[in-house]
């Protein structure tokens, strides 16, 4: 292992990669021993991307504030590692692409029903088949909503507001999403027009990859106190949402990919990898492209919502639920860039805070939580893999001190998914799902092969570490029982 | 072996291989529609032409496939074959290429997964010897 990359230890659960060359700060990684092995591993074989070197490129970005961060679902990604998180100086700090991503604000809606496990046992395979037509999945699929350019703009500025207007949800929905679905001050002409263009026909749609819709029971409440708040009760049958921006997201990342490469030059920026492209947070080019992240974001609640209406009309017509029963919990994102205000050594400070695959986890007390939720902090929504179970955690205060109030997205891929094809197939995968209870609808079987949950670490382990570490708490545990696949 | 694939754990490093950088550049393409739907399954009925510019090569890779993405969003196309021509202007470098596709017909074709992007993470085009290779990631 190269000197610079060793990490020491400082808890069971938490690794220092101590400053050297140029980092502007260390390193901070909470993550298991097994997490631990497999970074220096790949390290040791020189991997060409390791989430380590990536962590160490970060710590060097100009502005960044205390640490670069790692969370336990921490592996490898482009620029930032997934499971990253970089806080930066307003006035120092810079704005990176590759700490937001492509799938701007790409997340997960969860929805509660007054439904238990049992109820579905007899039309389980009819509400699968009905979900798998309604829920726009898959390359290629179109949304039903077609949009004009300027409705594109409404949307891009309303969020998930524009959606409930137009008859997708209802006004009850907002109050339970991050930042009430509609970030404010969203400038579409910072958008181009092809982004737009793009995003026609893919309002609504569920996208492919690790993107899913998921019909889970709550498997077990670890929080009575706070599970009672988020409204969760054991047996109750929910519906996870997993998906983001759509093609505008994609746009957006791709148009500022090029303009940040062009700042990086003209600001003189040193960057480690090519990916870490960015601008100050201040300068013109900097502004642009967060205003444009607003953008992105208020397309991925207006995506979660359309698809929550879809979702909605599905249960009405197989099972008979009024769709008013079928209430929004929380809906969260795991790939953004948000101003945010924090402590940092007993000062309060307005930084930049760059999630990639991680959550916003904040604690008790936030203004920015539903005032449902103020009194334990907001439900964090983490994705399992098909075939396991996934889990909502809330932050703690000691989160909001050591990793700027962020928590896990999900399992993390532990294969990759070259690996993970050759290992598996989407067939058999399939049938194993079915025998432990799940049911799968999926538009590729090469993508079901690539997602196999043994491609992915184990998230019981993971949300252990995120427990252990005391930066999250675990609410309760959701086990699947149908799954949608793009 | 006109393109491959390197192992990265969240997305795809994706290679193109040829004894010109036009030639990796197709392969390119090819190496990125064949993780969408299977090449050999595409036929190709319809072409589209694109134009892009970049100051080096490997800026004017992600510039050729990621407007191959936003052409598939907009057209509808999706490519098997592709032909590319780079000129060195005074003021940069010129690609001018031609992609021939059709449209997704799920009865025909078994799709995969979607493409959302091309980052310049691992992003190479160099000549090695006899041979040019052209690669990123794309994110998946």
């Amino acid at each position: 292992m190269s000197e610079e990359l060793a990490l020491e230890q400082i808890s069971p659960v938490e690794w220092l990669l101590p400053m050297s060359g140029d980092m502007r700060v260390p390193g901070r990684i909470f993550a298991d021993a097994q997490t631990i092995d497999q970074l220096h591993k790949d390290v040791a074989e020189k991997k060409e991307w390791n989430a380590l070197r990536q962590v160490r490129n970060v710590a060097c970005l100009p502005g960044i504030v205390t640490a670069a961060l790692a969370l336990p679902d921490v592996h490898p990604g482009y620029g930032f590692p997934i499971g990253g998180v970089g806080a930066f100086d307003l006035e120092e700090g810079v704005v990176v692409v590759g700490g937001v991503g492509f799938d701007i604000n790409c997340g997960v809606r969860l929805l509660a029903t007054p439904l238990q496990g049992n109820d579905l046992s007899d039309i389980r395979e009819k509400l699968a088949d009905d979900l798998y037509r309604t829920v726009p999945a898959g390359l290629g699929s179109e949304g039903k909503l077609r949009l004009k350019i300027e409705e594109i703009d409404e949307l891009l500025r309303e969020g998930a507001h524009y959606a409930v207007k137009h008859g997708y949800g209802f006004e009850d929905d907002l109050a339970s999403i991050e930042e009430t679905g509609k970030i404010a001050d969203a400038d579409p002409d910072v958008v181009s027009r092809i982004a737009k263009q793009r995003q026609f026909k893919q309002v609504g749609t569920l996208g492919s990859g690790n993107h899913y819709l998921e019909i889970q029971t709550v498997d077990e409440v670890l929080d009575p106190e706070a599970a009672e708040i988020f409204g969760l009760e054991k047996g109750q049958i929910t519906i996870s949402i997993h998906t983001g921006s759509r093609a505008l997201g994609h746009q957006i990342g791709q148009d500022y990919l090029k303009d940040m490469e062009q700042a990086s030059r003209k600001y003189e920026i040193h960057i480690r990898e090519k990916e870490l492209v960015c601008a100050p947070i201040r300068s013109p080019e900097g502004r642009r492209y967060l205003s444009a992240v607003i953008c992105g974001s208020n397309c991925a609640f207006a995506n979660r919502q359309v698809i929550t209406h879809l979702v909605r009309s599905s249960f009405t017509r197989v099972v008979g639920l009024d769709s008013t029963s079928i209430r929004t919990v929380y809906d969260i994102g795991h790939n953004n860039a948000k101003i945010e205000r924090h402590q940092v050594d007993g000062e309060t400070r307005e930084l930049l805070v760059h999630r990639k695959g991680s959550t916003r986890a904040f604690g008790p007390g936030r203004e920015e939580s539903p005032p449902a939720y103020r009194q334990v902090g907001h439900p964090i929504l983490v994705g399992g893999t098909m075939g396991t179970v996934s889990y909502v955690m809330r932050g703690t205060t000691l989160g909001m001190e050591k990793v700027f109030g962020s928590g896990i997205h999900g399992a993390g891929r532990a294969l990759s998914r070259k690996k993970a094809a050759k290992k598996y197939w989407g067939e058999n995968i399939k049938e194993e799902l079915a025998k432990g209870g799940i049911t799968l609808r999926a538009h590729s079987l090469r993508g079901v092969a690539e997602e196999a949950p043994g491609a992915y670490k184990d998230v019981e382990l993971v949300v252990q570490t995120a427990t252990e570490a005391g930066i999250s708490r675990p609410v309760v545990r959701l086990r699947p029982i149908i799954v949608i696949k793009g | 072996m006109p393109f491959e694939y390197l192992d990265h754990t969240a997305d795809v490093g994706l290679r193109g291989i040829g004894e010109t950088v036009e030639e990796a550049f197709s392969e390119a393409a090819k190496a990125m529609f064949n993780l969408m739907v299977d090449l050999d399954q595409v036929a190709p009925k319809r072409q589209l032409k694109v134009a892009r510019e970049a100051g080096k090569l490997d800026l004017l890779l992600v510039e050729w496939l990621s407007e191959l993405l936003v052409q598939k969003d907009l057209s509808g196309l999706y490519c098997s074959r592709f032909c590319v021509d780079i000129a060195e202007k005074p003021d940069g470098l010129h690609l001018e290429g031609t992609a021939w596709g059709e449209s997704l017909d799920l009865s025909r074709h078994s799709v995969k997964l979607e493409v959302k992007g091309v980052t310049y993470c691992g992003l190479h085009v160099v000549q090695k010897g006899k041979e040019w290779i052209a690669q990123c990631v794309v994110d998946i």
